[in-house]
């Protein structure tokens, strides 16, 4: 807030005339960005401060406001479900960031290469994306029914034939997707890996910024195509790669309405995520003071993981220009 | 982009016009690619197929066993069952119209003064405050829920659409950097010129950078929109009487009132889903210039 000292100088010690052209282009300036120091302050930094501030509260914003220290902080670390949350919620990250960013790169590489109709292609592969939320999840739900969903009425016929060419004692069956522990969150991922449009059309305007007289040079010093992959796309590529990362890390940990709406964290609290826990402890039990001790535990678990990303960068991305 | 399409084609047709006897191994490769292309375009094409069919489909034929992928006929009667529910889904509908237009201009306006001031103004701590804005991009939406919660239960404005709009009024840092990474290609002459002419800076913003940057300002209003029509966390923390829902919230109540006619179920989702689809298509264009634009070149 110091920062915003100079400004409010500038405009009380130089009053009319004696504004020198620098000074007014300071005032202009701050005018300028004036909503979005106030935005900052009310709707940013303000409520990081106060969320951390409630950490050490027992309240329901209402009447109680019980000072009990470190006690959600603890808690964040003994209490059984949120160890199980922070699992779970970790096991999606952890899967779903190098899957979707591989998916989403192979998606444009393919779509890179010259091919007939690329805009009607991105378009197919992108389209996901935009719809995210609510309704996409509405549907997968029904897709992922057991018994009568789309899914298994394509994978239980060849898992069928398979057990019965296999000639096996217990033929295959086709998981019980949302409703079974193990593949509850396999099937979030699943859906969400269906969304990976958005990475692969950040990877496309990333490819598009190569310039091509490097693959020129590289194919008549005699490298074929695999090697032009491995010499030229990826390491040229390593910027995009680690933005979309960053981007990811910070989406997947804090997956929520997939979860809400499919499983409501269940089975047995499989899919119970991060988010999904913090907003049931607050909006459900009104322990506001636990959910924002939790939120702050998030919030540093995904600082972890995006400071691990940048600073572990400088060994893989390639920086040219 | 017709121009990017073609330029890219004639230089890659070039070499292989001048080298016609190709081996097998580059044919080979040009079908496996195409192949691959679009049996991963069937694969992400089929749930909103499935979507489209169920919809469309006679309520006898939605729950045969196993499923047909083929409508006998395509009706519209499911769509009429959100309006004519319980529930008062254009009402929603509305609600979520509302919201996401306001929002998008409130974030246009916003983020493409405050990106003027970064990309063209000198002041004090300005590289400071804009690593601020930087970082503050990569902020989880939940840490501030609580206290932003409770700042608009204080200001009454709980079951209002207000909590939703107003914050992307104050220039939301994503869209901060899209504008002034746009303003920093405007040439500085441009705004040199104009101040010989006795142009003020808001002259050369409202004059020059605004005209301009109209491309932009598209993406940025795609985006935004987009994100409010699909947002769930927010409504659902902020709105709580029924007839207040936006579309994303109120699908959830259709879910359970629904539950053995998943035809009109998939109509529902269909028809929310819509807005979304239309104006990608409309915009396309400017959307992926400006994903190619803001650059990401680290």
């Amino acid at each position: 807030m110091s920062t915003l000292n100079p400004a409010a100088d500038a405009g009380t010690r130089a009053p009319g005339r004696r504004w020198t052209p620098e000074r007014r282009e300071a005032l202009f300036g701050f005018f300028f960005i004036s909503p979005w120091i106030i935005g900052f302050l009310v709707f940013t930094l303000g409520p990081m401060i106060t969320s951390l501030v409630f950490g050490f509260y027992r309240t329901d914003l209402l009447q109680i406001w019980e000072v009990v220290g470190f006690k959600w902080f603890r808690a964040v670390f003994t209490d059984v479900l949120v160890r199980k949350a922070m699992f779970n919620t970790a096991y999606y990250a952890f899967i779903m960031v190098p899957l979707s960013t591989t998916l989403a790169l192979l998606i444009a590489v393919l779509l890179n290469q010259n091919i007939k109709g690329q805009s009607f292609w991105r378009t197919v592969y992108y389209l996901p994306s935009v719809v995210a939320g609510a309704a996409v999840a509405i549907l997968f739900k029904w897709l992922y029914q057991p018994d009568i969903g789309l899914l298994n009425s394509i994978l239980n016929p060849i898992l069928f034939r398979l057990s019965n060419f296999l000639s096996l004692e217990t033929p295959l069956v086709a998981p019980r997707w949302v409703f079974s522990q193990e593949w509850a969150m396999p099937s979030v991922i699943i859906m969400a890996l269906w969304g990976a449009g958005g990475a692969m059309l950040i990877f496309l305007a990333g490819l598009r910024g190569i310039p091509t007289a490097l693959y020129e040079a590289a194919k008549i010093d005699g490298a074929g195509p695999v090697r032009q992959f491995f010499s030229i796309t990826i390491p040229l590529l390593t910027p995009t790669i680690l933005f979309n990362v960053v981007l990811n890390i910070i989406a997947s940990w804090q997956v929520f309405t997939q979860v809400l709406i499919m499983t409501q964290g269940g089975p047995n609290n499989a899919t119970l995520t991060m988010v999904l826990h913090l907003y049931n402890t607050g909006f459900s039990q009104f322990r506001f003071g636990y959910a924002s001790a939790q939120a702050w535990a998030l919030f540093l678990a995904i600082l972890v993981f995006v400071l691990f990303a940048i600073r572990t960068s400088s060994s893989w991305v390639q920086y040219e220009r | 982009m017709a121009e990017n399409t073609a330029t890219i084609t004639e230089s890659v047709s070039l070499p292989l016009q001048r080298q016609r006897h190709y081996n097998v191994g580059v044919i080979l490769w040009r079908v496996l690619l195409y192949v691959v292309v679009l049996w991963g375009a069937v694969i992400f094409a089929i749930p909103f197929y499935w979507m489209i069919r169920t919809a469309v489909m006679p309520p006898y034929q939605v729950n045969l066993f196993p499923p047909e992928w083929i409508p006998d006929s395509i009706n519209f009667v499911n769509f009429r069952a959100p309006f004519v529910g319980p529930f008062p889904f254009a009402r929603w509908f509305g609600n979520s119209a509302i919201v996401s237009v306001l929002s998008s201009a409130g974030v246009v306006l916003s983020a493409s003064f405050v990106g003027f001031g970064f990309a063209r103004l000198r002041f004090p701590f300005r590289n400071l405050l804009f690593i601020v804005v930087l970082s503050t991009m990569m902020l989880p939406e939940h840490i501030k829920l609580i206290p932003t919660y409770l700042l608009f239960v204080k200001l009454g404005w709980i079951n209002t659409v207000l909590p939703l709009i107003v914050p992307n009024w104050f220039a939301p840092p994503f869209h901060v950097f899209l504008m002034r990474q746009f303003f920093m290609t405007i040439p500085q002459e441009m705004d040199d010129a104009a101040k010989i002419d006795g142009c003020g800076w808001l002259g050369i913003y409202g004059r020059i950078h605004i005209p301009l940057s109209l491309p932009v300002m598209g993406v940025s209003a795609i985006y935004q929109f987009t994100f409010t029509w699909n947002d769930f966390l927010h409504p659902l923390v902020y709105l709580q009487q029924v007839d207040k829902y936006t579309v994303a919230l109120g699908l959830r109540l259709f879910e359970g009132f629904m539950r053995s006619n998943i035809q009109d179920m998939m109509a529902s989702a269909l028809i929310a889903v819509m807005p979304t689809i239309i104006i990608f298509f409309i915009a396309q264009r400017y959307f992926i210039q400006g994903i190619v634009m803001t650059g990401v070149k680290g």
